[in-house]
């Protein structure tokens, strides 16, 4: 074995980022916590961590750009460095989601309790249970539980756009409660990019792992479905 | 036009030790293709059987194949033949020190019968110019002698020296190790613009340099190639354990 020091920094970058992650990952669920409790000691407690996330962001960009100058890291190397670079980006928004559902909650609580239509609790479970699985895909370099955590995605995005429909019904039909209708629609969508930022998460380390490039394949896989049925000469 | 080189199971011998074994592979023409791998794995022997330069080892041996456009190099042609299609140049720039500057790109060309003036004059101006040193050498060309340039200028000048005799391929055996980065960004810069018109394979231990110039890469590993793939493939997700092992600096 050969450039110990290098891979002695590799995994101080990989720890770093599972410090990062794991304030990500409280503060999403100290904001979970907030909504169902309505309790704005809570809410506190996110915006604070929220700056350390930030910090670490700095900290951790600095540290893989330095490898990326000073080592100049190739194959695997090289594709755990970018992938620790996007993850990073993503947990940092997941911070802002956190902070994004707490400025909700400190909204709502000066709003009296309305019953919607809406199931935020378990959509918040299941794009938390994203999260943490693909940091858990991370930690372990397993891609296979990678792409379970893109499978998952669909379940949240149709969840988003029931709570979209509901809510704006209810902000149509009864003015009395339409910001709490808001505000709750607010949550559902920080909480439908958590998600977005866990498959993004899942997809790097995908790409780590294996070298595949696996973004937009739905997408693109639409594309193509639908120009195969067009209909020619259109 | 440069042209492209089959590789069919090559083998080459220095007396009983087998340095390379079972060597298969197409080098497209017009392209840089790069040979990578920890020493003595077999790159620069491999670069030396594409012209004919092992064999002048009185104990070197090979068998197989080497095809280069339509000449089979070992069962068409003599030595010298194969020589004039296929340059080469060398990590320690090596330019006749007591020749002028013309006489350095044009020795080969007299060696090979020319003797026109004016013919010699425009193929000295074309190679200097194809090796990018025209322009700092043009008021010098007949009062400095080759070994007067500075090692950088001096690995151009070996360039032009190949370029004029209008080969087909030329071979780069770490033509950038022994020069400062300004040169050897000069001998990269080169290179791209060569490709178009020659077919180039450069050994080199710089896996940067690889990467910059070449769309190929081979890895050698103890006399075998263990991977033949695109550049981008082999730098950023290569198919072999090994290949990933040596280019992470994981061994080598």
């Amino acid at each position: 074995m050969t450039r110990i020091r290098f891979q002695r920094s590799l995994d101080e970058l990989k720890e770093n980022l599972l410090v990062m992650a794991g304030l990500a990952e409280q503060a999403i669920q100290r904001a979970i916590e907030a909504y169902r409790v309505r309790d704005l000691s809570i809410c506190d407690l996110v915006s604070r961590s929220e700056n350390a996330i930030n910090r670490m962001e700095r900290d951790i960009d600095q540290a893989a750009l330095d490898l990326l100058a000073m080592e100049q890291p190739m194959a695997i190397d090289l594709r755990f460095v970018l992938s620790v670079i996007k993850i990073n980006a993503d947990l940092e928004r997941v911070g802002d989601s956190a902070k994004s559902i707490s400025d909700r909650v400190r909204n709502m609580e000066q709003m009296a309790m309305a019953d919607l239509p809406v199931d935020i609790p378990r959509m918040a479970t299941l794009s938390a249970e994203m999260v943490r699985k693909s940091l858990q895909s991370f930690i372990e370099g397993n891609a296979e539980i990678a792409r379970n955590v893109l499978t998952m995605d669909d379940a949240v995005d149709a969840m988003n756009r029931a709570a979209y429909k509901a809510l704006t019904k209810v902000m149509e039909e009864q003015s009395q409660i339409a910001p709490q209708a808001l505000n709750a629609l607010m949550i559902s969508r920080a909480l439908e990019r958590v998600a977005d930022h866990a498959t993004n998460i899942a997809e790097d380390v995908i790409f780590w792992v294996e070298g595949d490039d696996v973004r937009h394949r739905k997408s693109v896989a639409m594309q193509k479905d639908s120009n195969a049925s067009a209909p020619s000469g259109i | 036009m440069g042209v492209g080189i089959e590789v069919t199971n090559l083998n080459a011998w220095y007396g009983t030790n087998h340095t390379l074994q079972d060597i298969t592979l197409n080098i497209p023409a017009n392209h840089a293709t790069a040979l990578i791998g920890p020493s003595g794995c077999g790159k620069s022997t491999f670069v030396r059987c594409l012209n004919r330069m092992h064999e002048t080892n009185p104990i070197a041996r090979v068998t197989g194949s080497v095809r280069v456009g339509d000449l089979d190099i070992y069962a068409d042609a003599k030595p010298v033949q194969v020589r004039r299609r296929i340059g080469m140049v060398f990590q320690r720039p090596n330019p006749f020190p007591t020749m002028s500057i013309y006489d350095n790109v044009a020795s080969g060309l007299k060696l090979n019968g020319y003797s026109n003036r004016r013919v010699l004059d425009d193929i000295v101006e074309k190679s200097l110019r194809n090796s990018a040193l025209w322009d700092e050498v043009k008021d010098d060309l007949k009062k400095k002698s080759g070994a007067s340039l500075s090692g950088g200028q001096q690995q151009r000048l070996c360039i032009a020296r190949a370029l004029a005799v209008d080969p087909e391929v030329l071979l780069m055996d770490e033509p950038a190790s022994a020069l400062d980065p300004v040169s050897t960004s000069k001998i990269e810069d080169l290179i791209f613009q060569l490709k178009t018109q020659y077919t180039i394979v450069i050994v080199t231990h710089n896996m940067q340099q690889a990467a910059r110039v070449a769309e190929k890469t081979g890895f050698f590993l103890n006399g075998r190639m263990v991977e033949f793939d695109s550049t981008h493939k082999i730098f950023t997700n290569p198919s072999d354990k090994r290949t990933e092992d040596y280019i992470t600096g994981r061994f080598g």
